[in-house]
């Protein structure tokens, strides 16, 4: 026994289980917080609960005018959005006409999404079916309690501009001059359907309205935001969304882990006792790899979503691959007679051609579902390339490292504890 | 064990299955999920569990033809799919009915809704990016090997995804998105798998120039061949969990893997050298 080996490798083993202890349970020294890994990574939203929503211009514009469209609408869906308190959205064109928002946390979904979706073209109509006014000349909206003779009511208030204040000075003059009720009114119109029917009482000349009708306080503010953040300058449509519930997401997240746990711990233990020392070895370089990729992930940002976990599941088998590869040389040069310390050289070098070709292979589908991939292809693909790049310098660097360290520490000559 | 010699069978084995899916691809299609044929899919936690017909009662109001399942560990959820397109607004009075008749505290439910042109897309790219990323791989054996090796391998990927598909038609397993994720690891693995053994037969070929194809190729599976068993064993036993222990949306993306898996091996093993050895001849 080499005693200063020994220690060393000890060492390895005690800084790698803390390691991973650190990033299981989180840790605290002297007030300074390392938060469990599963905490600081980001989740998708198919984990963490939200909405998601692919909107689609229905436009014939093209080239710059059409892109023009869409800045513009992806800075009102913002504003909409803001309206809506959501914290970090994530709004973003797609392709050329796409929009793809994901809002996480929201609490009423379904209502979230149409508010998002919706033209929300306003417009002041009179009784003959002029229109007045549009939302273009409406400076701000907001809510304000108006008070009634059955208490108060949530209204959105309006302000015009210029321009729209001596429009709708006019239109009440008109209407005030018609002797029917019915022929006073001014519709009040958002994407053609009527939200308010007001008769004029008198002639508004200080460029203020109210819209009045049966709010709630949370559609007088959803109403309010819509105005305010103007019209979309194209429809859309909801091409696809997605709403998942908080604790369904949970629930997924937690099984997903729990797979992992289980099939890790299978793979640890079929490791060691079929390749013995080196599947000890191969253990602790597949505790690093996983280390490596989720603080990979933490550090380059990567959204963890569910075909993320299943690709890093998958990619922990495939991990294993490139160690049973290696042991399986080195068995081979043991049978052949060489000493411990030749074979585990020899098999190394002659494993690696394969290790890289293979695993250079599966890197180019692993970069070309990246790039070319959508949704949850590209999150796949994302995990399957950090896997491979770890999984190569963890087999060929540490494992091989580790491997020859425990053949100094042992001076061992028995050929059987390393699996031949 | 003589594969190159028992060749015959391994193809015949292969083409078998993907004649019988085949043929039932044509006869019964494929069962495209709503995420290719456009459709609602809405899933709520009723936190009992009620029957089909129960759920029904709600749900003809909007679709008679609406598949209703039962999901989740204690078959308390419910999953509704449709493919109509439900409004928001529809999708939000389904939940709000189901909340009030059984009593639900929280709204917890799960919905999703795509257009009718976005399977057609999602299928465009898959098959874009699949080709590109067959012709690459192509271009990178053909350089670190011969195209010989390189032709074979990318038979055998036909292989393994033909397998796969068939597979599905058969058991008319519905396709979506995350069939096309799995088809698109398949991909990756079983080239994996491929690229081993024939690094060994090149390897092979080198150290016993003389030697015949045949036995190079028998030699070579054969020496590989706990490592091509060990590896598929715990890479299998990593997607069964995901299968077992996942939620329905892992195991969609879990099934077609297994599938995948055991058809990559069996593809490096029994299809893809032999292969070789016939354009080698």
């Amino acid at each position: 026994m080499n005693m200063k080996k020994t220690l060393l490798f000890i060492l390895i083993i005690a800084i790698v289980s803390f390691a991973g202890y650190t990033a299981i349970n989180g840790i605290e020294i002297k007030g300074k917080k390392i938060t469990k890994i599963q905490d600081s990574i980001d989740l998708g939203l198919d984990l963490a609960g939200g909405v998601y929503v692919v909107l689609e211009a229905q436009t014939d514009l093209q080239g710059e005018e059409l892109q023009k469209a869409m800045e513009q609408s992806k800075m009102i869906i913002n504003q909409r959005v803001d309206g809506l308190g959501v914290s970090e959205p994530n709004i973003a064109i797609e392709g050329n006409k796409r929009i793809r928002i994901e809002l996480a946390g929201v609490e009423e979904p379904q209502e979230a999404i149409e508010m998002i979706g919706k033209t929300a073209q306003l417009q002041f109509i009179d009784s003959k079916g002029n229109e007045v006014i549009s939302g273009k000349n409406i400076k701000s909206s907001e809510t304000v309690f108006y008070r009634t003779d059955f208490g108060e009511k949530p209204v959105v208030s309006l302000e015009f501009d210029k321009e729209g204040a001596l429009a709708f000075k006019e239109a009440t003059e008109r209407a005030m001059k018609e002797p029917n009720d019915v022929d006073k009114i001014i519709y009040i119109v958002l994407d053609d359907e009527i939200i308010s029917a007001p008769i004029v009482r008198n002639v508004i000349s200080d460029g203020k309205a109210m819209i009045e009708g049966e709010f709630e306080l949370e559609e007088a503010n959803r109403l309010a935001t819509l105005i305010r953040a103007g019209a979309l300058p194209v429809d859309m449509v909801e091409l696809q969304t997605s709403v998942i519930g908080p604790t369904l997401g949970l629930e997924a997240l937690e099984r997903s882990i729990k797979a992992g746990g289980i099939a890790t711990l299978i793979i640890f233990l079929f490791m060691l006792i079929y390749y013995r020392i080196p599947g000890l070895v191969a253990d602790i370089g597949l505790a690093i790899y996983i280390l490596i990729v989720l603080y990979a992930m933490k550090f380059l940002g990567v959204k963890l979503t569910l075909p993320g976990i299943a690709g890093l599941i998958l990619s922990i088998g495939m991990a294993v691959d490139a160690n049973v590869l290696i042991f399986e040389r080195i068995k081979e040069e043991l049978r052949n007679g060489k000493s411990i310390r030749a074979s585990i050289d020899h098999g190394f070098k002659r494993a690696l051609t394969s290790v890289l070709d293979s695993n250079i292979t599966t890197l180019i589908a692993g970069i070309v579902l990246y790039y070319f991939g959508i949704g949850p292809i590209k999150g796949f693909g994302v995990t399957l390339i950090l896997g491979i790049i770890a999984s190569m310098i963890t087999s060929v660097f540490i494992t091989k490292h580790l491997l020859k360290l425990t053949v100094d520490m042992t001076n061992t000559k028995n050929t059987k504890l390393y699996g031949a | 064990m003589n594969i190159i010699k028992n060749r015959k069978i391994y193809y015949t084995i292969s083409l078998g299955i993907i004649i019988i899916g085949l043929i039932m691809w044509i006869i019964n299609g494929l069962n495209y999920g709503i995420d290719f044929t456009g459709g609602t899919s809405i899933q709520i936690k009723i936190g009992q569990v009620i029957s089909v017909d129960e759920a029904r009662e709600i749900v003809d109001n909007y679709d008679k033809e609406a598949s209703i399942l039962h999901i989740g560990t204690n078959k308390d959820e419910i999953m509704i799919r449709s493919k109509k397109d439900f409004t928001s607004q529809e999708i939000n009075e389904i939940v709000d009915k189901f909340q009030e008749k059984y009593n639900i505290k929280d709204k917890e439910f799960q919905s999703e809704k795509f257009g009718p042109f976005m399977g057609k897309e999602i299928r465009r790219k898959a098959l874009l990016s699949s080709l590109i990323a067959v012709v690459a791989m192509l271009i990178y054996i053909s350089w670190r090997f011969e195209l010989k090796f390189a032709i074979a391998a990318i038979i055998a990927l036909m292989h393994d995804v033909l397998i796969t598909f068939s597979i599905y038609a058969i058991f008319k397993i519905p396709v979506n998105s995350a069939f096309i994720a799995a088809i698109l690891t398949i991909l990756g693995y079983s080239i994996n798998d491929t690229i081993v053994i024939f690094d060994r037969i090149r390897e092979e070929m080198k150290l016993n120039p003389r030697t015949n194809a045949e036995d190079i190729v028998n030699i070579s599976i054969k020496k590989s061949l706990t490592r091509t068993i060990n590896t598929s064993l715990t890479t299998l036993v990593a997607v069964v969990l995901l299968y077992i222990i996942g939620v329905e949306d892992v195991k969609i993306l879990a099934l077609p893997l297994i599938f995948g898996i055991i058809s990559g091996t069996y593809s490096s093993l029994f299809i893809a050298s032999p292969l070789w050895y016939e354009m080698k001849n």
